[in-house]
């Protein structure tokens, strides 16, 4: 076997993330279809380190599908997703790239309903996640003092013991967010993390996401507009499984081709 | 909090205090006073447990054992298996190899080999027979056999993420297939009529009050054993990451858990829990054979574990005697309608009972606090 080494000009560590370009996710060339149907079409997107990127589009535009290759759900019939500069992102299961550092929350929210609040956050927390393990596995103080960090910062520290089940559409939007957040992942995939919530909360996850662009990569699919907004990042419109337009909200706005797919036909 | 609590007494934490004292007063009945009755008492004693109750109330806590293993895997994981039947039946076969090898000379027939073996003008044991004739051996197989044959067949399985209905009717079909298989008379286990006969089990003599009892005694030692290994497991992280995957599967994967191996474990351990329980109820009922294996059987299994409540241990039990002591008086009093009763159990606690019996006793609970 050669050499990992050799041509890169800098070292591989397996199992770290490559960021010596300051990029921390590459799609190249990703092509998907369903019976025909294309839902990615030669996508090609890149994402920089610690970036808080907001990604719109019509429906159908290909935005969950883009995240289900990025988490291993769904597999490219052609392109390639890198992880940093070294990780194949198409060659791994779901399992692996949760482990890698890339968390996801769904468009649903779907926390475990049937467990409490806090052991919700247990079960998501960044640990030694293998079945043996598990068996024989306790909390340390240090993963308590975490998890009651990240109850405060999400405001469920009231809620902890109760059923995850019982919370509010929004609270439960947050928790999902809280088991994103103690996994540690480098980057984050939010499917429309605003959904249902009401006008205070929006602004309230808006000032959360700002602050968490600084450690972490966000990757925000959205519908509403004003929550784009107050994010601020930098923002890729895709059309047809493709990307059509990317810049500041402004730019994309006055983009001729946006406001023709958003008004038009 | 900081401290880190030593396994075994996590593990005996794991049941509540009321549980231990209900384990107690099971222990007491189980292993103190029926067996007194039964051996010290004479048989014209009011007070006196006859072989009939001894007998049955073995049978019925193997059953038991069965049915919380049963409630492990469907309660806690969300498996429904229809095929547990087969587990029983793997162990109860394992270790009557021992007990037909224990005849020794005393057949029909005076040979060394089983009489179903001379009957079929066979010479020699089959290889798959060597070394039978030890106890310790035999154990080993019980214990080998239906977690080898689990294990595979769960990660095929599994790994294929089938789930759901289809796994259900996968196990039908295995039970099915593997009743057929010790149907046969080449197969080497009897055939339709399986093993019976048994005459010693470890130099006691099978039929003595003494061996009744203890095989009674161990049944419910291996209950009691299974529902506190329940309730760690249930209790541990383990516990709450089976349940996670019941209720969110693709949620589990996405936050780094590979249910593959979650599931295969309590898979395993169902089935060997399951084996060993077939174990003890050969013995004591005094046959085994390929209907043990029938797709039925293991469809009873799940309906013992829905009447007492899925996912609480303890119904299970509840579950089994209630079903089983039923059917033996149904099957005496009415035997053609047993099947229509059992029919209509399922459909009534199915549409009443969604949580079974535990689950009357817990809305009695609830209103009583409120």
């Amino acid at each position: 076997m050669s050499d990992p080494n050799i041509g890169t000009g800098h070292f591989y560590v397996e199992g770290e993330v490559d960021l010596t370009h300051h990029v921390i996710l590459y799609l190249e060339d990703i092509s998907v279809s369903f019976d025909g149907f294309k839902a990615l079409n030669n996508l090609s997107l890149t994402i920089d380190d610690k970036e808080l990127r907001c990604i719109i589009g019509p429906n159908g535009a290909g935005k969950t599908t883009m995240m289900d290759v990025v988490t291993g759900k769904t597999r490219p019939d052609s392109g390639t997703a890198f992880f940093g500069q070294t990780m194949d992102l198409t060659q791994l299961s779901e399992a692996e790239i949760a482990h890698l550092g890339i968390g996801r929350k769904f468009q649903k929210p779907t926390v475990f309903e049937q467990h409490t609040v806090f052991e919700n956050l247990e079960l998501a927390m960044k640990t030694d996640k293998r079945a043996w393990r598990s068996l024989f596995a306790q909390l340390d103080d240090a993963q308590r003092d975490r998890i009651a960090d990240t109850l405060r910062l999400i405001r469920l520290d009231q809620q902890a013991d109760r059923l995850a089940g019982l919370l509010s559409h929004g609270q439960k939007q947050w928790l999902e967010i809280g088991m994103l957040l103690v996994q540690e992942p480098k980057l984050l995939l939010l499917d429309e993390p605003v959904a249902g919530m009401t006008d205070d909360e929006t602004a309230r996850t808006a000032e959360l996401f700002k602050s968490l662009a600084g450690q972490h990569s966000l990757v925000v699919v959205e519908h509403d507009m004003s929550f784009i907004e107050q994010l601020g990042g930098k923002v890729t419109v895709l059309h047809e499984g493709a990307v059509l337009a990317e810049g500041d909200l402004a730019t994309v706005q006055n983009d001729q081709r946006v406001i023709e797919v958003y008004l038009g036909r | 909090m900081a401290q880190r609590i030593p396994f075994t007494l996590r593990f005996l934490q794991a049941t509540s205090k009321s549980g231990w004292i209900a384990l107690g007063v099971f222990a007491l009945i189980t292993l103190v006073l029926l067996p007194l009755a039964h051996l010290a008492l004479p048989a014209g004693h009011p007070l006196h447990v006859s072989d009939y109750v001894i007998t049955l109330g073995g049978k019925i806590l193997c059953y038991a054992i069965v049915a919380v293993a049963m409630d492990m895997i469907w309660g806690f994981a969300g498996i429904l298996s229809l095929g547990h039947g087969v587990f029983f039946a793997l162990g109860g076969y394992a270790f009557g190899m021992y007990l037909m090898r224990s005849i020794g000379l005393d057949g029909v027939y005076h040979s060394n080999l089983p009489d179903f073996m001379v009957f079929l003008d066979w010479k020699a044991l089959p290889w798959y027979w060597q070394g039978t004739q030890y106890f310790l051996w035999a154990v080993v197989l019980v214990l080998l056999v239906p977690a080898l044959l689990a294990f595979v067949f769960g990660y095929f399985a599994f790994r294929s993420r089938i789930k759901g209905v289809y796994f259900s009717i996968i196990t039908q079909a295995m039970t099915y297939a593997a009743m057929l298989y010790f149907f046969r008379n080449e197969t080497g286990f009897g055939g339709n009529n399986g093993f019976t006969d048994f005459k010693r089990i470890l130099g006691y003599s099978i039929s003595a009050p003494g061996t009744r009892v203890t095989l009674f005694a161990l049944s419910a030692l291996m209950l009691m054993f299974t529902l506190v290994l329940g309730r760690y497991l249930i209790g541990s992280k383990f516990g709450r990451v089976l349940t996670a995957i019941r209720d969110a599967e693709s949620r589990v994967m996405f936050i780094g858990y590979n249910p593959l191996w979650y599931k295969l474990f309590v898979w395993t351990l169902s089935a060997v829990l399951c084996a060993v329980a077939g174990a003890l109820y050969v013995p004591q009922v005094g046959i085994i054979n390929p209907s043990e294996m029938s797709p039925a059987n293991s469809i009873e299994i799940a309906i013992w574990v829905a009447v007492g409540g899925r996912g609480t241990l303890i119904g299970p039990v509840i579950g089994a005697f209630l079903v089983n002591l039923s059917k033996s008086w149904f099957t005496m009093a009415f035997p053609e309608y047993w099947l229509f009763f059992l029919g209509l159990i399922f459909v009534l606690v199915t549409l009443f009972l969604p949580q079974g019996v535990v689950g009357i006793w817990r809305r009695m609970r609830g209103q009583a606090k409120s």
